[in-house]
């Protein structure tokens, strides 16, 4: 089996989790969809350090996991706060800063 | 050239399909608990494509960090924004459906198209070479964040407080008067327009001690005061037995 | 040249002669209200302290060697940019002295008559704060060691004399009079700046010592230039064609002011000019003979617009311009003339001013008509007034023994030495001099009383008479003075040089010929307007007459030839602004603006859309990386 396959696995799991970013309305299934997509690329860069053969990537990835933790914490923060005032947790809601 | 041996290729070829199969359901379930239980779905198997491409230590701390804590962090949060909370099916956005299929669509083909064309024939190293160096890939991955990525790491320690902090702040609920006292709440009670004592429980004087049978007053009528709310509202009262009325009334004529 | 003197002494109050009356004028403008009931007092003291300052100066100085006459007083060095130096630094010589005395006795004397004349003004406090302003200004003028401080007091009398001009400002025709006093005067200016400029490109600097000193080193081409940008802003400040159409109308300020700055001391700048520059106009003959020819022009050309002028004022001022051509003339003629054009242009400053004031006072009697046709028979009425009048009348017109003979015939003969074709029209100019202050005298005081109805003529109070008084005997014995017990001659030579010229005719038959033509224009003038009636209202007149009360069209030539394009040029200009420049502008706004209202319809504030465009955005970019790096 070729190793790029895996590559071949983020793409798909990639273009997947933005697809779900666009379509889907309740901010907290969009925060899992961005997770999704983050994941997608750990996985990518995790077969590149092995194609390399070099700890890089899985370095680079674990970074990538202690930021999206902390961004997690934020964004559902936000979100627990959003829905507190306006009762929903839908990101078509907050749709005030327009023309 | 590495080997990818055919226990390795079964391996990818069942936690692909399910990988992506937790990914499809996660932005097609409607309720967004089972969207969450569909991304752990795909972390689960995420970790063990980890492992499987010799990255045994973020496996791990991919079951940890995200099946674990992200994953409770999330469905934590969609306790308390309500469980029952699904979303309608119905596009309101005109056309945005369509388009983000589109454009998603049209992004993993042009990744799967040049990345394939890009990295066919080229050779993996693997990385046999570089875990066995430092005497195993914990050690490896130490080795790089406690040199070259040091300053990386320490800024990320700056980053893990700021975000523990502003979830902290954003969490925080502004009091707008001083909490009231035991006494000041007692007062408020007493001095208030409701009977300050119990509610009657339901079933007094009636013939059942069930939940929605309501509590007969010593003059036979029955209050609903003893019914629990969610009961009331959704009109699950039960009827009045008329035989325990009789039976009230005789003992009174007594 | 004469030696620099330090100025010790007295001498070293020189900087207070222009301080006190600019700090009078900053008390008075800056004071407001608080200053209504002293502020005029004060300027007038101001200025009385001035002149007893100078006196005691020229006192002083008499006392010095001839050549030892010239002090320099350096205050601080005020501009040094590059190896441009220049120095706040006054200089005090026989020259600057004679102008320093006319400046601060006429100018005391009138602002003690302004005290009467102005009494009924509410705006009197501002009056006597720009008059002492103009004070200042005008001596700072004339004691600037270089031609740039001196350029600072140019602008100062120019501003001064706008402010005074249009003093009146509710009158239309003083605000316009005004601004178009100011404007005129800007043409000179330019002139003036633009000499600086050349100097300092020649010289190196703009000091009256380095540039007098090294005029040898310079073309006679350039010497050239220089002098006619001179004359150009002598033409502006005094009045002189072509820039003289500025000076009938200045006669809207109120007398005192015609009195002071234009007719004694402002307008005679110009003079001052040329003769402090002598030494280029020496090396530059051409300019030299220039001046002569506008100040030929000048001269008569003032003289006809006195003699038809039924408006006292505007006669008065036809006639400074006629006189102011003379000094031109005399300035014009080199070392012949300087120390005359000074001589004529002193002895002028006092009975002008006494004229101006006279009319003033003839103005305050009939309440503030300045028409001559409703004037008539005030001698009786306005004896002192009259007295004096007539004695200035009879020095203007040059009869002996009162100053202006001596000046003018000094002119005359200087004249002659020249040139005779100039020294004949100086001769002829003093006839038709005689003709029209004879008609003004006529018209005013003799024959009989045409007054409009409510006049009620009266003498003016002791205020205003005193210094008609004091004027009338400047009038009758300052020429006598300063010819035979001043010497003018030897006092200013030291500064502008001076030599005896020869002339054909006898001195004492060319006296007796100027002083028959001026008697027979007087005598036309008497048979016209004293023995006949004056009618009320002006007759038609010959074609002569008629260009003369037009000013010989000399506004019609301004506004043909300057008023009219510049309006045109400025509606083009407003045109292509207006059609081209905001037309560009305002289409490129339309257009981004039209396009923005287009293209925030795309800010619906939905997440997923600007999401959506994003992601358009990236698969755009990695097209882009894909058809780039693997194609």
């Amino acid at each position: 089996m070729n190793p790029s396959n895996y590559i071949i696995l983020s793409a798909l799991l990639f273009g997947i989790g933005a697809t779900g970013v666009l379509v889907r309305r309740n901010a907290i299934v969009v925060f899992m969809s961005v997770e999704l997509m983050l994941n997608a690329s750990n996985l990518a860069f995790v077969a590149f350090a092995r194609m390399h053969g070099n700890l890089d990537g899985q370095v680079v990835a674990f970074f990538v996991m202690v930021v999206a933790a902390a961004e997690v914490v934020v964004g559902l923060a936000i979100i627990v706060q959003i829905f507190r005032s306006r009762r929903s947790a839908s990101i078509d809601e907050p749709n005030l800063l327009k023309y | 050239m590495i080997d990818t041996n055919t226990g390795e290729a079964v391996v990818f070829w069942i936690c692909a399909i399910l990988s992506v199969l937790g990914a499809v359901g996660l932005i097609t379930s409607r309720k967004a608990v089972h969207s969450a239980l569909w991304m752990a779905l795909t972390m689960v198997t995420l970790a063990v494509l980890y492992i499987a491409n010799a990255a045994p230590f973020l496996g791990m701390v991919q079951i940890i960090v995200y099946t674990g804590a992200v994953m409770m962090l999330f469905l934590f949060v969609i306790m308390v924004v309500g469980v029952d909370a699904s979303d309608s099916l119905i596009e309101t956005i005109k056309g945005q459906r369509w388009a983000a299929v589109l454009l998603g669509a049209a992004l993993m083909l042009i990744m799967v198209w040049g990345l394939g064309s890009a990295l066919a024939g080229i050779p993996a190293t693997g990385l046999e070479f570089a875990n066995r160096q430092d005497g195993g890939n914990v050690q490896g991955i130490a080795h790089l964040i406690f040199t070259d990525y040091l300053v990386v790491f320490e800024v990320t320690s700056a980053l893990l407080i700021t975000a523990a902090l502003g979830a902290m702040v954003l969490a925080h609920r502004e009091h707008w008067k001083p909490k009231p006292t035991q006494e000041e709440l007692s007062k408020a009670r007493f001095l208030g327009e409701e009977h300050p004592g119990n509610r009657p429980n339901p079933g007094i004087y009636a013939r059942h001690n069930a939940v929605d049978t309501p509590a007969l007053l010593p003059d036979g009528t029955p209050t609903e005061l003893s019914i629990p709310g969610p009961l009331r509202a959704r009109g699950d009262i039960a009827p009045v037995d008329i035989e325990d009325v009789h039976a009230i009334e005789e003992a009174d004529s007594l | 040249m004469q030696e620099l003197m330090p100025a010790t002494g007295v001498f070293s109050l020189l900087w207070l002669l222009i301080a006190l009356p600019l700090a009078g004028s900053a008390i008075l403008l800056l004071g407001g209200r608080m200053t209504n009931k002293w502020g005029p007092y004060l300027a007038v003291s101001t200025i009385v302290i001035d002149a007893l300052l100078a006196i005691w100066m020229l006192v002083e100085m008499m006392g010095q060697g001839a050549e030892e006459r010239t002090f320099n007083d350096n205050i601080y060095s005020w501009v040094f940019a590059g190896t441009f130096k220049v120095d706040m630094a006054f200089q005090l010589d026989q020259l600057s002295m004679v102008f320093v005395l006319l400046i601060t006795i006429v100018g005391a004397l009138i602002h003690i008559y302004s005290l009467g004349y102005m009494s009924h003004d509410p705006d009197r406090r501002k009056f006597f704060g720009f008059l002492n302003l103009f004070v200042a200004a005008m001596l700072l003028l004339v004691l600037a060691n270089n031609y740039l401080l001196m350029y600072v007091g140019w602008e100062g009398v120019g501003l001064a004399s706008y402010l005074l001009i249009g003093f009146w400002q509710y009158k239309p025709s003083a605000a316009a009079a005004a601004k178009k006093a100011f404007i005129i005067n800007r043409v000179g200016d330019v002139g003036l700046s633009l000499a600086i400029m050349v100097m300092f490109v020649t010289f190196g600097s703009v000091s009256f010592e380095d540039v007098f000193g090294s005029t040898g080193q310079a073309s006679e081409g350039t010497l050239t230039a220089i002098g006619l940008l001179l004359l150009l802003a002598a033409c502006g400040k005094s009045a002189q064609f072509p820039l003289q159409a500025w000076l009938l109308d200045a006669m809207e300020g109120p007398t005192p002011v015609s009195a002071l700055i234009h007719a004694a001391t402002m307008v005679t700048a110009g003079v001052y000019l040329i003769t402090r520059s002598n030494a280029i106009f020496d090396a530059a003959a051409w300019a030299a003979t220039a001046v002569v020819v506008i100040g030929v022009i000048t001269m008569f050309m003032g003289a006809i617009i006195g003699c038809a002028k039924d408006d006292i004022k505007k006669s008065l001022a036809g006639s400074t311009m006629s006189q102011i051509g003379y000094m031109v003339i005399a300035a014009g003629l080199g070392p012949v003339g300087y120390v005359f054009a000074i001589f004529h242009l002193l002895t002028h400053g006092v009975f002008k001013a006494g004229l101006f004031l006279g009319a003033g006072s003839v103005m305050h009697a009939m309440k503030d008509n300045v028409n001559m046709r409703r004037y008539g028979a005030l001698r009786a009425l306005m004896v002192v007034t009259f007295g004096t009048f007539l004695v200035c009348t009879l020095s203007i017109m040059g009869i002996p023994p009162f100053s202006g003979f001596w000046s003018k015939d000094s002119i005359v003969h200087a004249a002659f030495e020249s040139s005779n074709l100039v020294g004949i029209c100086t001769v002829l100019a003093a006839g038709i001099t005689g003709f029209y202050m004879t008609r003004m005298v006529a018209m005013t005081f003799y024959g009989k009383a045409r007054w409009e109805d409510d006049a009620h003529p009266h003498e003016s109070p002791a205020v205003m008479t005193i210094p008609l008084i004091i004027l009338a005997i400047g009038a009758t014995f300052l020429g006598m003075a300063l010819l035979f017990w001043g010497n003018i001659e030897t006092w200013l030579e030291p500064v502008v040089g001076f030599e005896e010229g020869h002339v054909a005719i006898p001195e004492l038959l060319l006296m007796a010929i100027t002083l028959a033509v001026v008697l027979i224009g007087a005598a036309i003038g008497w048979i016209q307007y004293a023995r006949r009636e004056v009618p009320v209202t002006e007759p038609h007149g010959n074609l002569l007459t008629r260009a003369a009360r037009a000013e010989l069209y000399g506004n019609e030539i301004n506004d043909v030839l300057v008023v009219h394009p510049s309006f045109w040029l400025s509606r083009f200009l407003v045109w292509f602004d207006n059609a081209w420049v905001d037309g560009f502008v305002n289409s490129s706004a339309a257009a981004v603006g039209g396009l923005s209202g287009r293209m925030r319809k795309y800010q619906t504030g939905f997440i997923r859309s600007y999401a959506l465009s994003m992601l358009g955005g990236a698969i755009l970019v990695v097209v882009a990386l894909v058809l780039v790096r693997l194609s």
